[in-house]
C-alpha cells in the first residue's frame, strides 16, 4: 500500500486525500520508521551547546563593547536626523560635481594601476611559492609567510607608510594598493599554479622541452585564465578600497567624503555615496562582461 | 567513428601537398588572429596605464629619489627610543603588551559581534532575495538593492557616519561591520539558496508545509555548511577591517596604531603591527582548518 501511494501522481485533486491518509496512518508510520523519527541526542547536544555558546559570546560582546539602551535612545534620533539630511542628495553646484568626478577618476586610476602592478609583481613571485615549480620546502614556507605578512598589513597602514616616502596624494595610494594586493594575489596565483594538471607539464618535458618551456607551454595556458579572472575580481574590490584611502590623505574621493562628513554636509555625503554606487555597479558589469569575453561563460 | 575519421587521416599524408598547404595556411591564420587580439588587448591596457598614471599623479622620479626613505623608514621601525635595535630589549619593545593585547581582544570581539549580527540579518534577508523562494519579483529587487548598498559602501564610511550619530567607541565600529557584512553575506547566502535542489522544497510543500517550514526542513539542511563556511571567511576579513576602524575613532587597536604612526613611536608601530599580523594569520589558519573540516563533514553526510 505504501509503495502504491508513492507511485500515485500527486495532483491538486488527490493531495488532500493523500494528506488525510498520511495523517490517519500516523501512529503506524511512527512505528515503522522509528529510527528516522527519533531525535538523536548524541548528534543534537553538541550543536545546541555550540549555538548557545555562540550566542552567549555575542551577548557578552554586546555588553562588554558598550551596547546599551541609553546609547541607542540618544543615538538613533541622531542617525535618523542624519539620514533625513542626506535626502535628497545634492551637490549644490556644478563645480562640485566636476571636482567629485575628477576625484572619482583619480580613484579609478589608483585602483587600475594598483591592481595591474600588484599582479605583474605577484606573478613571478607566485611561482616561487608553488610547490610543483620550486619543490623546496624552505622556499615554500618562507615565501608564503612573506606574502601573509605583506597582506596582513592593511591598505590604510601601507598608505600611511608610503605617504612618508612620496608625500600626500594619489601616488601613495597606488603604492599602498600595490603592496597589500601583492601579498594577496601572489598567494592566490601560487594556489592556482599548484592545482595545475601535471600531465601537460610532463608532456612538454618528455618532448624534450626545458623547465622554462614546460612552465610556458604546460602551465601558463591553464593558469592564465584563472589569474586574469582573479585580477578582474581584485580590480572590482579595489575600486571600493581606493575610495577609502583618501581618508588618510592618499588620494581619491575618500578625501572629499571624509571632509564632507566632518563638516556635516550630509547631502554632499549622500551624493558622493550615490556616485560610488553607480561607479561600482558599472565596473562590476563591465568586468563581468570582460571576464566572459576572455575566459568564456561560467560553467553552470 | 574510426571509419569516418580515416579519410581525413589519409588526406594529411605529405604527398597531398595542396591540402597540407591549406591546413598550414588555416593554422597560420588562426595563430595570427589570436596574436592580433592579444596585441590589441595589450595596447588597450597600455593606454589605460598611461591614462591612470596621469590621473593618479604617478611621479616615478620622486619614488626613485626617495626609495631609500622607505627602507630607512622600515628599518627605523625596529629601533628603540634609546637608539638600540629592538632585538636587544624585547621587553622594552613590547612594553605595552598588556594594553595592546586588551585592545587586540576588543578588535577581535568587535569583528565577532559584527560578523554574527551581520550574518543573522543576512540570513533572514537572503530568503527574500533568492529568486527561487521569493515569488514576488519586487521584494526580490528591493532586497537585492539594499544588500548591494550595504556591500558597496565601505565599512569605514559606515563607521564615519555611525561615529557622527553614536559618538566615539566600539559601538559604531560594530554597527559598521554588521552593516557591511549583511550586504556581503546576504548576497552570497542568496546565491547558495538559488543553487539548491528544489525537489525537497516541493516535497515539504506537497505535504502542506508553510513557507517557513519549507525553509526549515528543505532549504536549511542543504545550505547550512556553506553558510557557516562563508560566515567564517567573512569573520577573517572583518578582523582585518576592525584593525583599522580605530583610524576613524570606531574602537579597537587602530587608534593606538594611528597615533603611533603619526607621532612616529617607531618601535611601538612595529610591535603593534607584529601582534596584528600574527593575530590575523592565526585566525586565517584557524578558520581555514575549520572550513575544511566543515566542508569535509558536509560532503560525507
Amino acid at each position: 500500500m505504501n509503495s502504491h501511494a508513492a507511485e500515485t501522481m500527486i495532483t491538486s485533486d488527490n493531495a488532500g486525500k493523500l494528506r488525510a491518509a498520511f495523517l490517519r496512518d500516523g501512529p503506524a508510520l511512527r512505528e515503522r520508521h522509528a529510527g528516522l523519527l527519533r531525535l538523536d541526542w548524541r548528534q543534537r547536544v553538541p550543536v545546541v551547546l555550540g549555538v548557545v555558546f555562540l550566542f552567549a559570546l555575542l551577548v557578552f560582546g554586546l555588553i562588554y563593547l558598550g551596547f546599551s539602551a541609553d546609547l541607542f535612545i540618544s543615538g538613533l534620533p541622531n542617525l535618523t536626523f542624519i539620514v533625513g539630511l542626506m535626502i535628497p542628495p545634492n551637490p549644490e553646484t556644478w563645480t562640485r560635481v566636476l571636482f567629485y568626478l575628477n576625484q572619482l577618476g583619480q580613484t579609478l586610476g589608483i585602483a587600475f594601476l594598483g591592481t595591474l602592478f600588484a599582479a605583474l609583481l605577484a606573478f613571478p613571485f607566485s611561482f616561487l611559492a608553488a610547490k610543483n615549480v620550486v619543490p623546496s620546502f624552505i622556499v615554500h614556507i618562507l615565501s608564503r609567510r612573506f606574502f601573509d605578512t605583506v597582506r596582513g598589513v592593511d591598505t590604510l597602514v601601507w598608505a600611511l607608510v608610503w605617504i612618508n616616502v612620496v608625500g600626500l596624494g594619489p601616488f601613495a595610494g597606488t603604492l599602498a594598493i600595490i603592496c597589500s594586493d601583492f601579498g594577496a594575489l601572489a598567494k592566490l596565483f601560487s594556489e592556482a599554479i599548484e592545482t595545475v594538471d601535471r600531465r601537460a607539464v610532463e608532456g612538454v618535458l618528455s618532448a624534450g622541452g626545458s623547465r622554462i618551456q614546460s612552465v610556458r607551454f604546460g602551465m601558463l595556458p591553464e593558469v592564465l585564465p584563472v589569474i586574469i579572472s582573479q585580477v578582474l575580481y581584485f580590480f572590482e574590490s579595489n575600486t571600493r578600497s581606493a575610495t577609502i584611502i583618501g581618508i588618510v590623505g592618499a588620494g581619491g574621493i575618500g578625501l572629499s567624503l571624509d571632509e564632507m562628513i566632518n563638516t556635516l554636509e550630509w547631502h554632499q555625503v549622500s551624493f558622493i555615496i550615490l556616485m560610488l554606487l553607480v561607479t561600482v555597479s558599472v565596473i562590476d558589469y563591465a568586468s563581468t562582461r570582460l571576464r566572459i569575453a576572455i575566459i568564456g561563460p561560467p560553467a553552470a | 567513428m574510426t571509419t569516418e575519421s580515416l579519410p581525413l587521416a589519409q588526406s594529411i599524408k605529405p604527398t597531398q601537398t595542396a591540402e597540407l598547404a591549406a591546413l598550414v595556411a588555416a593554422y597560420a591564420r588562426e595563430v595570427a588572429h589570436r596574436r592580433r587580439r592579444t596585441l590589441i588587448g595589450l595596447a588597450v591596457v597600455l593606454c589605460g596605464v598611461a591614462l591612470a598614471s596621469w590621473a593618479a599623479e604617478v611621479k616615478l622620479d620622486v619614488l626613485f629619489d626617495n626609495i631609500d626613505n622607505f627602507s630607512s623608514y622600515v628599518a627605523g621601525l625596529f629601533v628603540l627610543d634609546t637608539g638600540d635595535s629592538v632585538i636587544t630589549d624585547p621587553v622594552g619593545w613590547f612594553w605595552g603588551l598588556g594594553k595592546w593585547g586588551a585592545q587586540l581582544g576588543d578588535t577581535i570581539l568587535m569583528a565577532y559581534v559584527g560578523t554574527l549580527l551581520g550574518a543573522i540579518i543576512g540570513f533572514c534577508l537572503c530568503f527574500f532575495s533568492a529568486r527561487n523562494l521569493m515569488k514576488s519579483p519586487w521584494t526580490c529587487a528591493v532586497m537585492r538593492r539594499f544588500l548591494e548598498f550595504g556591500r558597496t559602501v565601505p565599512d569605514i564610511v559606515f563607521a564615519l557616519i555611525f561615529v557622527a550619530a553614536f559618538g566615539l567607541g566600539p559601538v559604531p565600529g560594530v554597527l559598521a561591520i554588521a552593516m557591511h557584512t549583511t550586504g556581503a553575506l546576504g548576497k552570497l547566502f542568496a546565491e547558495v539558496v538559488e543553487n539548491i535542489d528544489m525537489k525537497p522544497v516541493e516535497g515539504v510543500a506537497s505535504t502542506g508545509g508553510a513557507w517557513l517550514q519549507q525553509i526549515r526542513f528543505a532549504v536549511l539542511p542543504q545550505v547550512q555548511t556553506n553558510f557557516v563556511s562563508y560566515a567564517l571567511l567573512r569573520f577573517e576579513i572583518n578582523v582585518r577591517a576592525a584593525g583599522v576602524l580605530g583610524f576613524v575613532g570606531a574602537g579597537g587597536i587602530g587608534e593606538t596604531l594611528l597615533v603611533s604612526i603619526r607621532r612616529f613611536y617607531a618601535s611601538d608601530v612595529s610591535a603593534i603591527l607584529i601582534m596584528l599580523v600574527l593575530t590575523v594569520m592565526t585566525i586565517d589558519y584557524g578558520t581555514e582548518k575549520l572550513r575544511h573540516w566543515l566542508l569535509g563533514t558536509g560532503e560525507r553526510a
